[in-house]
């Protein structure tokens, strides 16, 4: 089977030939299978957004390759891996244009990837279908479609992104601690989400958060970086009958020091 | 007074294309593109070269057009693949701009005060109002397509768009040349009208698109993309209005006028900041007395020992 995001032997090296030279990935290695939902943990520095980085192509690898379905695109550019790669950002403010509507944020995620013309890109049956899916999503953004985006909160917001990087069914979904900047509540709504539009469709998707609760109630699958490597890689089974202190433990056994991290929320 | 002020106006409609074309880079595409001084003069030049050597007045301003749109092609490479920061690479064009202007022009002056030009043949207010028309139709209309919408969001929040597969290379050079042809469309359309053109014409053009920018929206408001660009159309004849009011004043010369519009620039800038700033403080002030004397009722009516 291929797998639809392949990295192989990955590496990264930051500020190299400088005294603040730092090795941020090493050597990794990850395979996803179609439908893998994978949420990734790590102390401060241990190489979690340079994954997600390396993976959209805002940096690229000094060494190794990145495939998607058996295909190089190490080479690619930002937005021309875009076709193929959902995003979501930690900030609520990175995932949307917040000077434009809500119908033309979406008809421009509805474009993902496809060669942009000179059609007007908001017509009756489009509108339809975005006021659908904003329905689905169920805070009441279906009526504002006009809206500019600035005027919605941060959890609106985050929603929106949620959707729109998902919109076009995406190969790949990466969330870069897409609820870390919210308060519980909204956390917990756009966690809700997020585990609701991955399962519905069979989305194949990385997930770095700082949330213990949510890396092990989430997925079927649990990554934990330390210091630019993988250091633990958990499947179904065994995730399972994780719990928190079981995965502090292991932690501090494979990695010979505490899990430091000044954001880590242990409990959701 | 009164034939002033309809100077004033129909001015006004003449740099109206001027402003769109600074609205285009400043408000859209957050990027303050100084091109537009040397831009300007390329269209005056390359329309009175063409009308004093007998070519028809409207292929002058079509040709004036894409020489616009060639000077902010340049600029636009110059910001993206050669990374140079936006504004220097605006004064870069507009320092070569100046040779290239006085090499398309042969002279530093030309006159084309007798020739026929597009304001000459029929009336001059159907001319002017039917272009402003077409122009902001094609512009509303070019917003709202897919690439328009990727330019907007280029201007606006170009890491989203990038993740959402457009160039946003692309599109910074499809708005600088868009707006660059549009600066030096006015600057035919001012040379036909004032009958000459001038290698200096350009100068302080990118301050008098400002103001009318902002003289637009503060005046007019900017809801969206159609009512602002009417707004900035608006503005580019109070602008008129207003320097022509100025210099009605006495002890102002026309010599002034430079000094006049960045003032009146400056005082769009700082006003509008101001007065929010204010209204932010004492909103504030009534929400947090709103807050606390709930919460010090709340108290009082409480139970104490709980």
């Amino acid at each position: 089977m291929i797998s639809v995001l392949e990295l192989s032997h990955v590496s990264k090296l930051f500020n190299p030939g400088t005294p603040d030279e730092k090795i941020a990935l090493q050597h990794i290695n990850l395979k996803l299978n179609p439908g893998d939902f994978v949420t990734i943990i790590g102390s401060n520095g241990a190489g979690k957004s340079t994954l997600m980085n390396i993976i959209s192509g805002v940096m690229k690898p000094d060494a190794g390759a990145v495939r998607i379905d058996g295909q190089e695109i190490s080479g690619l550019p930002e937005y021309r891996r875009s076709r193929w790669i959902g995003r979501v950002f930690q900030d609520p403010m990175a995932g949307t244009a917040p000077r434009m509507t809500i119908e033309e944020n979406l008809a421009m995620a509805y474009r993902r990837g496809a060669r942009r013309g000179l059609s007007v890109s908001i017509n009756a049956s489009r509108r339809s279908m975005f006021r659908e899916s904003l329905e689905r999503l169920g805070i009441g953004l279906e009526n504002r479609l006009r809206a500019k985006v600035g005027l919605l909160s941060g959890g609106e917001r985050q929603a929106l992104s949620l959707l729109m990087a998902t919109f076009t069914k995406p190969q790949i979904l990466l969330l870069d601690e897409h609820t870390a900047a919210l308060d519980p509540a909204r956390a917990e709504l756009i966690t809700r989400l997020t585990d609701t539009i991955v399962r519905e469709m069979q989305l194949t998707t990385l997930m770095v958060t700082h949330n213990m609760e949510q890396a092990i109630r989430l997925g079927n699958r649990l990554i934990m970086m330390d210091k630019g490597k993988i250091i633990l890689d958990i499947d179904e089974r065994t995730k399972k009958d994780l719990t928190i202190e079981k995965l502090l433990g292991e932690f501090e056994r494979i990695s010979g020091h505490k899990l430091s991290d000044d954001r880590v929320v242990l409990g959701g | 007074m009164i034939s002033s002020l309809i100077g004033a106006v129909e001015l006004g409609l003449l740099y109206a294309l001027l402003a769109l074309g600074v609205y285009i880079t400043y408000r859209i595409l957050d990027f303050p593109d100084l091109t537009v001084d040397g831009s300007f003069t390329t269209g005056g030049g390359i329309a009175a070269v063409m009308i004093s050597h007998g070519y028809n007045a409207w292929l002058s301003c079509i040709v004036a057009f894409a020489g616009g749109i060639a000077a902010g092609l340049c600029t636009g490479l110059l910001h993206t693949k050669g990374k140079i920061n936006g504004l220097l690479s605006g004064i870069l064009m507009m320092i070569a701009l100046h040779s290239i202007n006085l090499r398309i022009m042969g002279k530093p002056n030309i006159a084309i005060i007798d020739a026929d030009t597009v304001l000459t043949s029929v009336n001059p207010w159907i001319v002017l109002g039917s272009m402003l028309i077409i122009v902001l139709l094609l512009m509303n209309w070019f917003f709202r397509t897919d690439v328009g919408l990727a330019l907007r969001a280029t201007g606006d929040n170009d890491r989203m768009i990038r993740s959402f597969g457009a160039n946003t290379d692309t599109t910074k050079i499809i708005g600088v040349s868009l707006s660059n042809g549009l600066v030096a469309l006015s600057g035919a359309l001012i040379a036909q009208q004032s009958g000459f053109a001038d290698i200096t014409m350009g100068v302080g053009m990118i301050v008098v698109g400002l103001a009318s920018v902002i003289i637009g929206e503060a005046v007019f408001g900017a809801r969206n993309i159609i009512h602002a660009t009417i707004s900035v159309v608006l503005g580019a004849i109070v602008y008129r209005i207003v320097v022509a009011l100025a210099l009605r004043v006495e002890w102002l010369d026309a010599s002034d006028m430079k000094v006049i519009t960045a003032v009146i620039v400056i005082i769009a800038l700082v006003f509008p900041t101001a007065s929010r700033a204010m209204k932010q403080k004492k909103m504030a002030k009534k929400r947090t007395e709103e807050i606390t004397g709930a919460l010090s009722k709340e108290f009082k009516g409480g139970d104490l020992r709980a």
